[in-house]
């Protein structure tokens, strides 16, 4: 497993982690009422889960097991998933503290988290489908490198 | 595949297939108007999917497959993916059953909150035990 994999599948399982457990405490919440503040965390929970967990593990898992491009093994851009890695993870903060910002600081400038967010979330998505679309091909034998 | 990855990826496809039925069940109240009530089966409906599916499947999947821990314990210590499938399922069947019957009825907010406490372990368990395998390989010699 290449490193930036390491580091994308560890900060997904961080994301898993932390997901669950805002998802836990809005589900006691709902049996046996904590704080109604805890509904704030729903949107987070979503984002940490659906983004944070679910993409973020299939992309460091696409990055490591996808075909290779050449006979060294080579997988392309690795800069592009450095930048797919920091966009989908600052996209994942910006949309989770959205609500939380809302509820303590009110409207206004904090509008602009959400729009950041979805911007971010689509650089990720292009910075990842520009180094795994000439990765996704058909296995075959390469020449030994020299 | 050995045992333990048999067990998740099994019973992920049993929640494939139970979440279908219950958002299939969804689907048609909304169209036409079974009962009232049905329609607070939707976060049940996305919890099996995403929970019961999606993330059991991906655990089952990962611990099968992800890198060795060792040489003499390939898969780490296995008990603690055992302790994750039990509290899993078990939190999230108490969560598929009583969070329509407490919204319907009324007096089984404690089984939710047992429920939270039963996935936020399990899932905090999983990420122990696979955290020291995911890794970049070894290279011999």
């Amino acid at each position: 497993m290449p490193r930036l994999s390491q580091v994308m599948i560890r900060t997904a399982l961080i994301w898993l982690g932390v997901g669950f457990t805002l998802g836990g405490l809005l589900l006691w919440h709902q049996g046996v009422p904590l704080s109604p503040w805890l509904l704030t965390l729903r949107q987070a929970h979503v984002h940490m889960l659906l983004v944070g967990w679910t993409v973020q593990l299939a992309y460091g898992t696409a990055f490591w097991i996808f075909p290779r491009l050449d006979a060294r093994g080579t997988r392309g851009d690795v800069r592009l998933v450095w930048l797919c890695y920091g966009m989908l993870n600052g996209g994942v903060l910006l949309a989770a503290l959205y609500d939380l910002a809302r509820v303590l600081v009110g409207t206004g400038w904090i509008g602009v988290m959400p729009v950041l967010a979805g911007l971010l979330y689509l650089g990720a998505t292009i910075a990842f489908l520009v180094n795994a679309w000439p990765r996704v091909i058909s296995f075959r034998t390469l020449p030994r490198p020299e | 595949m050995y045992i333990q990855a048999r067990y998740f990826i099994r019973t992920a496809l049993i929640y494939l297939l139970i979440a279908f039925l219950v958002g299939g069940l969804v689907l048609i109240n909304q169209g036409l108007q079974l009962h009232n009530r049905i329609g607070v089966l939707l976060p049940v409906f996305y919890h099996l999917l995403m929970v019961g599916w999606a993330t059991q499947l991906i655990c089952g999947v990962a611990l099968w497959m992800f890198p060795v821990y060792s040489k003499e314990q390939p898969r780490g210590d296995e008990r603690l993916g055992w302790f994750t499938y039990g509290t899993l399922n078990v939190g999230l069947l108490l969560r598929a059953f009583f969070e329509p019957l407490h919204i319907w009825v009324g007096g089984w907010g404690w089984t939710l909150a047992l429920s939270a406490l039963l996935q936020v372990s399990a899932i905090w368990v999983f990420v122990i035990a696979i955290w020291p395998r995911v890794k970049i390989r070894s290279r011999k010699g």
